[in-house]
């Protein structure tokens, strides 16, 4: 998938609950945790962030918290990629269940308002802005088999269908 | 001759069909309980209506435990506990709370046993590492996860590299499993163990209770950990044998299993812990962290690290016949029921109120900034809690510091932080 955007550029160790806070967990509409994606790390992002822009952030992106509150409401921002050095590993398994697409790569040379053109299968993140092209580790296999069967729901789905039909 | 394995990949191993396994590889694993609360089951039951089948896969294997915003702190949340008590009475969930028998999902399954050695758990909550203390592979997945496996009793699961992380000698007074795991993720780092499994052992243990290990555990994620596991012994028999209602399995790993690195410390070398703002990570001796005079508006006692009551006799040792500071807030959650009671019983609560604390119902509550103790901008609280980030208890300017529940008792007396040596 060939995507393009302009980045928003976060720190390291940036939590669930920067990204999505507590106070907000009362209710798991994606559109009500889209208006406060990103509150208490950047309070303007919400209204700022436009529809295939990409989040960029330094190592241990989606610590803390299990909440799938915080990939939902970054995808319902309309943020088809986040890149980060690395992902803790709930968000990062949250992601690709609910088919947010994540990329780990080295994003020093990375900043806000960067427009970046990046080839997802190849990993290949073209910073335009800079004239840089960094390369993101691969998927592995497994994940990227879940990312096209659609998420971990479609592959439950079609896991019934299969099973349904097996039992005839 | 089967290649060595750790007890975290025998575990694994014997949920799957496989015969054979090594860290890195993805399998899929059969679930023992699959658990989900107020928040996350929501989401959970919302995308399992959409799988298509027409029950769970096991309604003894799962348990909902409404705890974060129940007692219903308001109509939203009180929408999300009865999507929870709806599912339970459809599916007929043999482990659903109501209030008065709800308590903090990671002190009350294993007090009510169940969860139990060998098992594997799978919770959409980060702390359900918390269930390594009694020897299972638990851990935290997100609510599609949960749907996933409420369906079909399955997650998929990477197998993690193991750390071995090894505690030696007596600890000393005030030191419990609290400071040890804030002590070592000061250490390591909050994304030092990220993916892994942290294996604790060593003799420090042999004088500490499970109280301590299930604080240990439960702290793993602030290492970014998958799980922090110990293996069964004589304190953990004594422990489930009286609360289990099945039959469970005791692993161990061999003597030459594999290990990404082993880290060996020396328990007599370290004091109480308090973790500054806005990391685990940011740990120093308590007497540092006195000697910089700050000021404490609320102290918090309870949480799935540390509202068991052994964390509420040693608070309430400090606090008996004291009174907390003029305009200092202390908050006492007694994690479960069963502890109210006991702590009700053995004078603890009296304890509490005479010095000038309240004691809650048992909630997650102010952990997360969710209620019954929000920060306003600027104020500071010591917390027995496990995380410390920006905002985190209240408003974007407050701050958080962690330590154990003797040190949160301490502080509560003098209305700074404090070491418990202070006022004992």
């Amino acid at each position: 998938m060939l995507l393009k955007g302009k980045v928003f550029k976060f720190a390291d160790n940036i939590d669930t609950d920067a990204i999505i806070p507590a106070r907000y967990l009362n209710d798991s509409d994606p559109e009500n945790l889209r208006k406060h994606c990103m509150e208490d790390a950047d309070p303007s992002f919400a209204s700022k962030v436009n529809k295939g822009d990409f989040i960029a952030a330094g190592v241990n992106f989606g610590c803390g918290s299990s909440r799938e509150h915080a990939p939902i409401a970054i995808k319902a921002s309309g943020v088809p990629l986040v890149i980060a050095k690395s992902f803790a590993r709930i968000f990062y398994r949250n992601s690709f269940n609910i088919g947010l697409l994540i990329l780990e790569a080295d994003t020093d040379s990375i900043d806000s308002e960067d427009v970046l053109e990046v080839d997802t299968d190849k990993g290949e993140i073209k910073n335009i802005t800079k004239n840089i092209t960094i390369y993101a580790k691969p998927i592995p296999k497994f994940m990227a088999e879940l990312v096209s069967a659609g998420g971990l729901m479609e592959h439950a789905r079609k896991r019934v269908k299969k099973e349904g039909e097996l039992k005839k | 001759m089967s290649n060595p394995l750790t007890i975290t990949e025998k575990i694994i191993l014997a949920h799957t069909d496989l015969e054979s396994c090594s860290p890195g590889d993805i399998v899929s694993a059969r679930v023992d309980i699959a658990l989900g609360n107020d928040i996350t089951a929501p989401i959970a039951i919302r995308e399992f209506d959409t799988i298509g089948v027409c029950d769970v896969f096991d309604n003894e294997k799962i348990a909902l435990v409404p705890d974060h915003f129940v007692p219903n702190k308001d109509i939203a949340s009180a929408k999300q506990a009865k999507t929870l008590r709806e599912f339970a009475k459809k599916y007929n969930i043999k482990y659903y709370f109501e209030s008065g028998e709800v308590g903090i999902e990671h002190a009350l399954l294993p007090e009510q046993g169940i969860v139990l050695p060998g098992d594997l758990v799978i919770g959409a909550d980060s702390h359900t590492c918390t269930y390594g203390a009694l020897g299972a592979f638990s851990t935290g997945v997100g609510s599609t996860d949960l749907a996933y496996a409420m369906a079909f009793g399955e997650a998929w699961l990477k197998i993690p590299y193991s750390i071995k992380v090894i505690f030696d000698g007596k600890p000393n007074k005030w030191v419990s499993g609290k400071d040890l795991i804030l002590f070592l993720i000061g250490k390591i780092g909050v994304e030092g163990a990220n993916y892994m499994a942290l294996e604790f052992s060593g003799t420090t243990f042999k004088y500490l209770t499970m109280a301590d290990r299930f604080s240990i555990s439960n702290m793993a994620i602030e290492a970014g950990a998958k799980s922090g596991i110990f293996e069964p012994d004589e304190i953990t028999e004594e422990y489930v044998s009286k609360r289990a209602k099945r039959d469970y399995t005791i692993y161990k790993s061999d003597p030459d299993a594999q290990y990404l690195k082993t880290l060996k410390y020396d328990t007599a070398k370290i004091n109480p812990q308090v973790a500054f703002p806005h990391l685990p990570e940011n740990s120093v001796d308590v007497k540092e962290a006195s000697a910089k005079n700050i000021k404490i508006d609320q102290s918090v006692i309870g949480s799935c690290t540390n509202g068991r009551i052994e964390d509420l006799r040693i608070a309430a040792s400090i606090l008996k016949g004291k009174k907390i500071a003029k305009y200092t807030r202390l908050i006492v959650i007694p994690a479960t029921p069963e502890i109210y009671l006991m702590a009700e019983k053995e004078g603890l609560i009296d304890i509490f109120m005479n010095a000038g604390g309240v004691v809650s119902t048992p909630t997650c509550g102010p952990c997360l900034g969710g209620y019954m103790g929000i920060l306003a901008d600027g104020e500071k609280a010591i917390s027995s809690t496990n995380r410390n980030f920006k905002g985190r208890m209240g408003d974007i300017t407050s701050e958080v510091y962690l330590a154990n529940p003797a040190v949160c008792a301490a502080s509560a007396i003098t209305g700074k932080i404090s070491s418990p040596d202070e006022v004992v």
